[in-house]
Parts: C-alpha cells; structure tokens; sequence
C-alpha cells in the first residue's frame, strides 16, 4: 500500500510489545472510541527505567504502528528520556505518516506521558505539570467535541 | 487465495467492453460532430449506443445523455430541477440522509445559494419510507432525489412508489442509480423518474462515462458549455469508445442479469449468515431489500481501517466505512444514518461481490476475515473494557 511506509507497514504487521503489563507501575490511556482512536500504554519501572512498556491500541494502521513504534523507543530508557519524546520523532522513525494520520503519533506520546503521570501520581512523586499539561487537560474528548 | 470483493467501489472492464472499447477506438476515429463520411460514420455509432443505452432503461434515445459519469449526471440533474424551480418560485429540495456525496455536496453548494434542504431519515433499515416523501412535499418543492439503491449497505429504496407520488403532485423526481444499473431492473418508466443518473464503471464499462436519462419535457441546462454536443445540453466531444464500451457492457450485464443475480445471491447470503457467527457483530442495512453481492457489517472493538489493510494482506479486497478511510473525522454518514454510534461505526466492513467470484473465494473470506477480527479485538483495549464489563456492548 502506497499510503504507508514501509516502517509503517512492518510495525502494523507485527506490531512490537503488544499486550497488557499485570501490575503495571503506570497506565495511560488516551484517545476515544468515538473518533476511532484509543491507546492504552502500561509501563513497568525500576530505579527510573522502564524496564518494560506494553501497549493495546483500537485504531488504524498507523495508530498502531505508531504504538509500537513509540514502545520500543522508551523500553530500557529512564523516565527522564522517555517524557521528550515527541510525536515528531516517533512520525520520523517510521518514515513519515500520511498528514491526516499524524495525530496517530500524538496520541502515540500522550499514552507515553499519561503512563508517566499515572506511575507519577500512584507514587506520589513530584512533577512539573508544564510538562503534562497536554494530558493533563484531557486532550481526547475535549477536542473531539470542539472538531464537531 | 486472491479475492476481488470491492465491486461496489469499481469493476474491472468486462471481455465484451474492452472488444468495443478498442475495436471502436481503431474503427470509429472521427469526430461524430464532423460532416464527412469518417465523422458521420462516428455519429452513427453514437447514435446505435444511444439507442441501445434508451432500450434498456425503457427510454428513447433523445432522452439519454452521456456525461463523464454518475457524478455529472447526478450534478446535471440536480442543478437543472434546482434552477427551474427557483424560476417558479420553488427552492424546497427533498433527498434523503443516505445519498451519495455526488447528491448531498451539490444540495450541500444549493442550501448555501439559498435552497431549502430536506434530508428524509432511514430508520434501522435503510430503506427510505415513501409516506414520508409524501409528508414533506409541499407546493414549494422542485425537487425530490432518492438513490435507487445505496452504494455503502446495498439498500434498494422503493423509488416507483415515490416516482409515483411525484408524478401526482408535479414535482419533478431524480434518482442516482449508479450502484443499481447493471445489477437489477431498471426501467425509468415502472420508475416513473425524471431523471436517472449511472455510471458505467460499475458495470464492467470504463471509468469516466455514464450518462444522465431525461424525460422529454423536463428541464435540463449544461454544466459544461461549449459545442453542441448532447443537443446542446453537454459539450465536449464525445468519448466514443467508452460510450460504446459502455454500451457492450451494459447488455452483456443485463443478458446474465437473471443468472449472476441468483448466483451473488447465494453467496451473499453465504457470506452474512458466516459472518454473523462473529460475536458482537451486525448486518448494516436490511437483509432482503438489499443489492445482490452487498454485505456490509460493524464489528465492535476494532476500527475499519487497521481491518482492510489486514485483509489485504490476506489478499482480500475491501472496504469500510470508518473515519480513516472516509478521509474525515466521522465515520461514514450512512451507517450514522442508520444508528450505528460512532464507536461502531469505525469498525465497519464492506464486501461487494461481483460475478466472477467463487464459492472458495467466499469459504476463504469466511476463514480470513473472523481470523483478523480476533487478531485485532485482541490488541484493542476498547474490546478488553468491553469483555471486562468496564464497558457496555452496544452490538
């Protein structure tokens, strides 16, 4: 198909660390079914590094891979490094996306952020809300209603 | 196994259609509008597809007008009722809410130079009732544009019956028949129509032709304006290989009709009773007033896209409904139409037969197509929430 890379394409086929984390340190969701987009990511972390990220994704082909491809760039990385990815980077590693699928790859580091926030907040440690303020604003549904 | 199952999107030119197209792009090379015999002889072969086209449609051949496919015709069609109404006074459109874009943009562009825009709902079913054409018609309408049967869910609307209470109430009457053509009888007098659009790609004939029906008498203004083409009413000259390719495909569809439509039938029928066996999943649209060869279905939990390009990968050639592949937020107007939310809305399928499918061809979608929903229901968090009880099935 000419409408993805072939990054795109090889991380929708075989999509890496699928799937759900038992007692997961952190779990993010974001996105809503009603626009046709749901990521949930689960993080595992020890001493600062998440030693493992799984995700679960309802969505298109470049939702997918954009989970995927967002997973295996944050696995064995601290936290620190994890929270400036950006929806930029993950759209270069795969290639590039088609312009109307690149909210694929914001959502993609807003589960990131939301994960982060949620292992955060369930330890009760300190961040700077700057950094959050994406999700923190509940993102998904307020923009879907204001799109309409 | 490769399956071809996207037959509602377009059809691959049919044997009789490329021997027509070619023999009469080598044979018939003049300009039907020139005086000299190579001309004329092009006229004259125009003129035997014309009537051949106005045979079928139960037309005559004056009221048969090519056009570069079923969105001009629909266009043409519209536009002419819309302004000679307006002449009248009469600005009220009637259509309904499952049209296609070719009809519901051009209402949408009438709406903004001033008409009034009313759109019938469909119910469940989606099949339009006639009471309510009946219902909103009043002495301000110029229009009423019903599709005969519905590109997405297949659905035939019961366009004689409106064609009728048009007819009582004088009001003119337009139905896009694009999908239906070729695939079910079509006769613009049972119909009682108008003005008829179709298009000939959908029936083994080339892209980039079709042709717009007429009743004599009613109003109709170019688009294009230029020579004298189309008695004036299209100008451009005439693409008269597609037209004859057009032509050749649309009797070789109608002369199988009766036996391609048992058979599509069969494996339609095949098709939804399989799928429906998928969990948490529903047939769109009504199953009997429904085109043979269409079956549309939402699965719930995943999304329409991830879906098509799996199947692809399978070798199966859909469609579907969902906001990523309609280019827009929303998912398609039609399944909205008929109540599937949006949730469900985004996993939708579509799979429409033509002819040369197989009996194994169906089997093997049967097989591959449950295969991917389970692959993708099991990656999607909206399916674990939904087995967990965190959230409601809808279907």
């Amino acid at each position: 198909m000419a409408l993805y890379s072939a990054k795109v394409m090889d991380h929708f086929k075989n999509p890496r660390n699928v799937g759900i984390i038992e007692n997961a340190d952190g779990v993010g969701e974001v996105g809503n079914a009603k626009c046709g987009d749901i990521m949930k990511m689960y993080i595992k972390v020890e001493n600062g590094i998440l030693t493992d990220v799984k995700f679960e994704t309802f969505g298109c082909g470049s939702a997918i891979a954009s989970s995927s491809m967002a997973t295996e760039m944050i696995k064995g990385k601290p936290i620190s490094e994890a929270l400036q990815l950006t929806n930029k980077a993950v759209a270069e590693a795969l290639d590039g996306l088609p312009a109307h699928k690149l909210h694929c790859s914001v959502l993609a580091e807003e589960a990131v952020q939301s994960a982060i926030l949620d292992y955060y907040t369930k330890n009760n440690i300190p961040y700077d809300s700057e950094q959050f303020k994406c999700v923190l604003c509940a993102h998904g549904e307020e923009h879907v209603e204001e799109e309409e | 196994m490769f399956v071809y199952a996207d037959h509602a999107a377009t059809t691959k030119l049919s044997a009789a259609a490329m021997k027509a197209y070619a023999e009469t792009a080598a044979k018939y090379y003049g300009n039907p509008s020139s005086l000299h015999s190579v001309g004329q002889e092009a006229q004259e072969m125009l003129t035997a597809c014309r009537e051949e086209i106005a045979g079928i449609l139960g037309a005559e051949a004056r009221e048969i007008y090519f056009t570069s496919g079923g969105s001009e015709a629909d266009n043409q069609a519209i536009r002419s009722a819309a302004y000679a109404g307006a002449r009248k006074g009469k600005k009220k459109i009637i259509s309904t809410a499952i049209e296609h874009h070719a009809v519901l943009h051009t209402l949408k562009r009438l709406e903004r130079e001033g008409y009034e825009i009313v759109l019938l709902p469909v119910g469940e079913s989606g099949v339009v009732e006639a009471k309510a054409v009946e219902e909103a018609l009043d002495e301000n309408t110029a229009l009423v544009t019903v599709m005969l049967a519905n590109n997405e869910i297949g659905t035939i609307q019961p366009v004689a019956e409106i064609g009728a209470i048009c007819k009582k109430q004088g009001v003119l009457f337009h139905t896009d028949a694009v999908q239906a053509v070729g695939h079910i009888p079509v006769n613009v007098k049972k119909i009682g129509c108008d003005y008829l659009a179709l298009s000939a790609h959908k029936f083994g004939g080339p892209k980039g032709v079709g042709a717009l029906y007429v009743r004599r008498g009613a109003p109709i203004f170019p688009l294009i304006e230029g020579g004298a083409q189309e008695r004036g009413k299209r100008a451009g000259t005439e693409d008269l290989p597609a037209v004859a390719a057009m032509t050749a495909a649309l009797k070789a569809s109608v002369a199988d009709m009766d036996a391609t439509s048992a058979a599509l039938q069969g494996l339609q029928h095949k098709l939804i009773d399989g799928l429906s066996k998928i969990p948490h999943c529903a047939l769109n649209g009504d199953r009997e007033m429904r085109l043979p060869g269409n079956v549309s279905f939402c699965f719930e939990g995943i999304e329409g896209e991830s879906l098509l390009l799996l199947l692809d990968e399978k070798g199966i050639c859909a469609s579907s409904g969902s906001a990523c592949t309609s280019g827009s937020l929303d998912p398609s107007h039609v399944l909205l139409a008929i109540g599937r939310v949006h949730d469900v809305a985004h996993g939708s399928l579509r799979l429409s037969l033509g002819a040369e499918n197989t009996v194994a061809e169906v089997d093997y979608m049967l097989e591959a197509i449950p295969e991917v929903v389970n692959y993708l229901r099991n990656m999607s968090p909206v399916w674990r929430d939904l087995m967990a009880g965190k959230r409601q099935f809808i279907l």
